[in-house]
């Protein structure tokens, strides 16, 4: 039968996948597929929905993606299976909300020798909050690690979840895959959309295809989406003649019409992504749907971070890097800044620390830019004298002190999964972070901490620190909890006197002295000894809180003369030179670029 | 304005594991050919200068001393041909003070040869070993009094800042230099350059460089004695009495006009109204054929722009305890303001340059980090 056949609802079956990152979702996807048969094996490559190279090399799922299987179930009847393969990271749960909201059931996939971690539990408390229905899958069952039945305790210790019919299964040699097939046909529900109803569609994502144009992935609730059909965007309140309608097997395949409860996706004569509305809902332009979906939250950037290229030259090409990835990226924020010490750059907002790190990445690798990444920060709420509101994301917009009543900064709630034997040393990690502890409790030998910390404690170090102090076995997910005020200041950078922008941070004043004396330590020992004694100061307001003084260098010459060959000390000073376009002048102090960059770079610790 | 002509002579009898020059060690030499090309490739470079007197002959290695007297012989004159000697010339040759080496002596002397730089580097006779050196200290005390016979004026270098050196033992051997010598000595310190045996000696381990902590003090010491001797310190490595230094190596750190004849050899000469920078193929081979075919060995002449010249002088011209004076810059850079005036005050200010309205001259402290002080002042 093939997959274009018409399938009535009752035999349609809409799924996600939740994993946490390494568990082995996007191998079990691959495995699905093959098994249905949606591609013949000479067509499999590793992680088929993971279409760009970051997410293969980085075995993450950063965009949604569908593929529809055929499956004849118990029954000997032929299901369609709608596969939405979602994001797995916190930074991306608004994708993960959006995906899970488009389908009836889901996949709790947890590895067999890892056990359940912290950012698997979010994830499955939005499908809870969903009503999905959930089948849990305990992977990689073929590793000699694996304790199925351990795993099976945590879900139903951590989450709360009946395991007892848990589908254990191995993605990488499709052990009992078929199994899995069949439990997602006999015990996920079907979808219940109205066919005769008028044409209701949610809007699940868009992106840009260079050939197609913007193209649309869509959930019919009820009736039916058609090709020629004059459509109505209900949010935007825009009117659009579909062009397109099809689905992804995964391969694009073209049909004349998606009836209720199927996914596919469309496209409408839509030239950019900004056009359409994530969560919103599509119907018929003449006959409209009485109550629209009740669609997302639009993503807010919480982690911001300015990047400037390392060859001033490639401001442009930095510009257009940025506008580039925001076109299938709506959460991607930028704006353009200028800073004495590191020249033309943008300030980014971004949804999360991940998200941070793979645009960077994306950046450096497809566009080829060198960049210098600021240290990240977040969002601030400062409450001024004269009444009014401002939204401060770079600190060297923060107002004058005397101007501030006061100053508010997000606060998020954090789960931290750890082994028994570095909980202490996480508790520290937590208390030096300014956190409150909100709740502790034990899985077998595992602890499992609530925490509420400040997001600002959070961006600088802390997922590094977490990780280092557990040797990696520690995990943690946070969600935004609320905005708290803060005894919040300003801490500036001095060299020689002059403050240097790109230094400059918001702190906790508790935490001002122990970061402006490691900033100026470090400093210290990256700025090259320079003719004039350097005096690097940490500030706040008029106030000198640390000091380190680089004494004048005053000894380089090596006695030995070249004779008439003036080229070898040209090129000694062609050298220097070409090193000082990297030089910021600070007073008499030429401050190389790279000390500024790894000072940034650099931990805490 | 000077003029000098350099003539670089590649061979060597063994290579030195420290040297980086363009030096070969070659079994068999046919020094008629090197005559004739010479002779080439300063027709050449008349063609160039056009005439005008040239002031000092400087024969640098590789080892000159290995050169047949005819060899020398033959290319002085073609330039006393050509160009013609000025009243107060200087001929110098490099030598090494090996005893075969020393019994030439007096024939380049009877070839126009006034002055001689023998290679001694060190007065210990481990360090020699160390060095690579194929003399024995015996051999390079009675070279340099040899040298002191014939030659009317002398010099010889020695490479401090070696593997545990120390000051006492530095200042000992500083004492027989001081015995020694007559009226200039050169006294570098061992830089381990890549490419060279000595720094895979170092990356390999073999043996511990001297810190630069130790090496800064010997720099200090070196100063502390030789000038207390009435010894000036006229250059970074340089020592003298009035009257002593050496010419030819004046010109390139006055920066003026010279001829680089020879493999490897740089040159900055006017022609045409010109500036022009000459750099030669460094193979010896390549160098003979090039030069039988073309009449020289030159890679394509650079032209110098003013702030380029105006850089090289600044370079050169710092090494020197009389400094540059600014007429001389603004004249090179073509503006009558040459230099970042701001600059110069901080380093003055620093007491890193004197505060002299005529010259820009570091003074001992701002000699101590030249390299620094070169690169904030042309910034």
């Amino acid at each position: 039968m093939s997959l274009t056949e018409k399938i009535p609802q009752s035999r349609i079956r809409n799924f996600a996948i939740i994993a946490h990152i390494d568990h082995g979702k996007s191998t079990l996807a691959d495995r699905l597929i093959e098994t249905c048969g949606g591609l013949e094996k000479r067509e499999m490559k590793e992680q088929i929905l993971d279409n760009m190279d970051i997410e293969r090399e980085r075995g993450i799922t950063i965009k949604a993606q569908t593929v529809r299987l055929n499956w004849k179930g118990p029954d000997g009847e032929i299901y369609q299976l709608n596969l939405m393969d979602t994001p797995g990271h916190v930074d991306f749960s608004y994708e993960v909300s959006r995906s899970l909201a488009s389908c009836e059931g889901a996949l709790l996939v947890v590895d067999a020798s890892q056990g359940v971690e912290a950012q698997t539990l979010a994830n499955v408390y939005q499908a809870l909050d969903n009503n999905l229905e959930i089948i849990p899958v305990i992977n990689k069952i073929d590793l000699p690690a694996a304790d199925v039945d351990r795993a099976k305790q945590q879900i139903e210790d951590v989450i709360g979840l009946d395991a007892s019919n848990a589908v254990a299964v191995s993605g990488k040699t499709g052990l009992n895959i078929t199994d899995l097939l069949d439990a997602i046909v006999t015990r996920l529900p079907a979808p219940t959309g109205d066919p005769a109803a008028p044409t209701k569609a949610l809007l699940v994502d868009s992106w840009y295809d260079s050939y197609l144009g913007v193209v649309i992935l869509v959930r019919v609730i009820d009736g039916t989406l058609k090709k020629g059909q004059k459509v109505r965007f209900m949010n935007t309140a825009a009117t659009r003649e579909v062009d397109r309608v099809g689905i992804f097997t995964p391969k694009h395949i073209l049909l004349d019409q998606l009836g209720p409860g199927e996914m596919g996706f469309i496209t409408a004569g839509i030239k950019e992504i900004s056009e359409t509305k994530v969560g919103d809902t599509i119907t018929d332009e003449k006959h409209q749907t009485v109550k629209a979906l009740p669609g997302f939250k639009p993503s807010v950037p919480m982690v911001f971070c300015s990047l400037f290229p390392v060859d001033s030259s490639e401001f442009e090409k930095l510009r257009e890097s940025l506008a580039r990835l925001a076109l299938n990226d709506a959460s991607l924020h930028y704006e353009a800044e200028s800073s004495q010490a590191l020249g033309m750059g943008f300030r980014c907002g971004f949804l999360g620390l991940l998200h941070m790190e793979i645009i960077q990445e994306r950046m450096e690798r497809e566009f080829n830019l060198d960049l210098i990444p600021t240290a990240p920060s977040v969002v601030y709420k400062v409450y001024k004298t004269d009444g009014t509101m401002q939204e401060v994301y770079n600190p060297v917009d923060l107002p004058d002190m005397a101007r501030i009543e006061k100053i508010e900064e997000p606060w998020i709630k954090a789960t931290i999964l750890t082994p028994d034997e570095y909980l202490g040393s996480l508790l520290q990690l937590c208390q030096e972070r300014r956190g409150e502890q909100l709740n502790l409790s034990y899985v077998g030998n595992r602890a499992m901490l609530e925490y509420r910390l400040p997001l600002n404690e959070i961006v600088f170090d802390f997922y590094d620190r977490l990780k280092s102090i557990s040797r990696g076995y520690a995990s943690f997910d946070y969600h935004l909890d609320k905005f708290m005020e803060g005894d919040l200041v300003r801490m500036d950078i001095l060299v020689n006197q002059e403050s240097v922008d790109a230094l400059a941070m918001i702190v906790h004043r508790s935490q001002s002295d122990r970061r402006g004396r490691h900033l100026c330590e470090r400093l210290k020992d990256l700025i090259p000894r320079q003719l004039f004694k350097v005096a690097i100061q940490a500030a706040i307001g008029g106030k000198v809180i640390a000091r380190e003084d680089l004494s004048a260098l005053r000894k380089d010459v090596t006695a030995r003369c070249y004779g008439g060959d003036v080229t070898r000390k040209r090129k000694l000073l062609d050298k220097q030179k070409e090193g000082k376009k990297k030089m910021r002048q600070y007073g008499n102090v030429d401050i190389p670029q790279s000390a500024f960059i790894a000072a940034l770079k650099m931990g805490d610790e | 304005m000077s003029f000098g002509i350099y003539v670089h002579w590649p061979y060597c009898v063994s290579k030195c594991p420290y040297c980086d020059y363009n030096a070969h060690v070659a079994t068999h030499i046919d020094q008629a050919r090197w005559r004739r090309a010479y002779e080439r490739e300063l027709r050449t470079v008349y063609d160039l200068t056009g005439p005008r007197l040239v002031d000092t002959v400087f024969f640098g290695g590789g080892t000159p001393s290995l050169m047949d007297p005819e060899t020398v012989h033959h290319v002085l004159n073609v330039i006393q041909n050509l160009w013609g000697m000025s009243a107060v010339y200087e001929v110098t040759l490099e030598a090494n003070p090996t005893t075969v080496d020393s019994l030439k002596f007096k024939a380049f002397r009877d070839c126009g040869v006034n002055r001689i730089s023998l290679g001694v580097q060190s007065l210990i006779e481990q360090d020699l070993t160390f060095l690579g050196r194929n003399h024995d200290v015996d051999q390079a005390k009675k070279a340099i009094h040899l040298a002191q016979d014939i030659f009317p004026r002398m010099s010889f270098d020695v490479i401090y800042g070696r593997p545990a050196q120390t000051e006492s033992s530095w200042e000992r051997e500083l004492d027989i230099i001081l015995d020694l010598m007559a009226g200039h000595v050169s006294l570098y310190q061992l830089t381990i350059e890549e490419g060279t045996p000595l720094y895979l000696h170092h990356a390999r381990g073999d043996f511990t460089a001297l810190p630069n902590a130790d090496i800064d003090r010997l720099y200090d010491l070196t100063h502390e004695i030789m000038t207390a001797h009435g010894y000036s310190n006229y250059e970074v490595s340089s020592f003298c009495k009035p009257g002593e230094e050496s010419r030819h190596n004046l010109i390139y750190w006055r920066y003026h006009d010279y001829a680089g004849i020879g493999p490897g050899a740089h040159g900055r000469l006017q022609t045409h109204g010109k500036f022009i920078t000459t750099r030669a193929h460094r193979a010896p081979d390549i160098w003979l054929e090039r030069v039988e075919k073309d009449g020289h060995g030159y890679h394509p002449f650079i032209n110098l722009t003013s702030r380029e010249r105006l850089e090289e002088a600044v370079m050169m011209g710092l090494r020197l305890e009389e400094g540059i004076e600014l007429e001389r810059l603004k004249s090179l850079a073509q503006t009558q303001d040459p230099l970042n005036k701001e600059r110069i005050k901080a380093l003055i200010s620093e007491g890193l340059l004197h505060d002299d309205p005529q010259s820009l001259r570091v003074t001992k402290a701002g000699r101590k980090c030249l390299n620094a002080v070169i690169a904030w002042v042309l910034q």
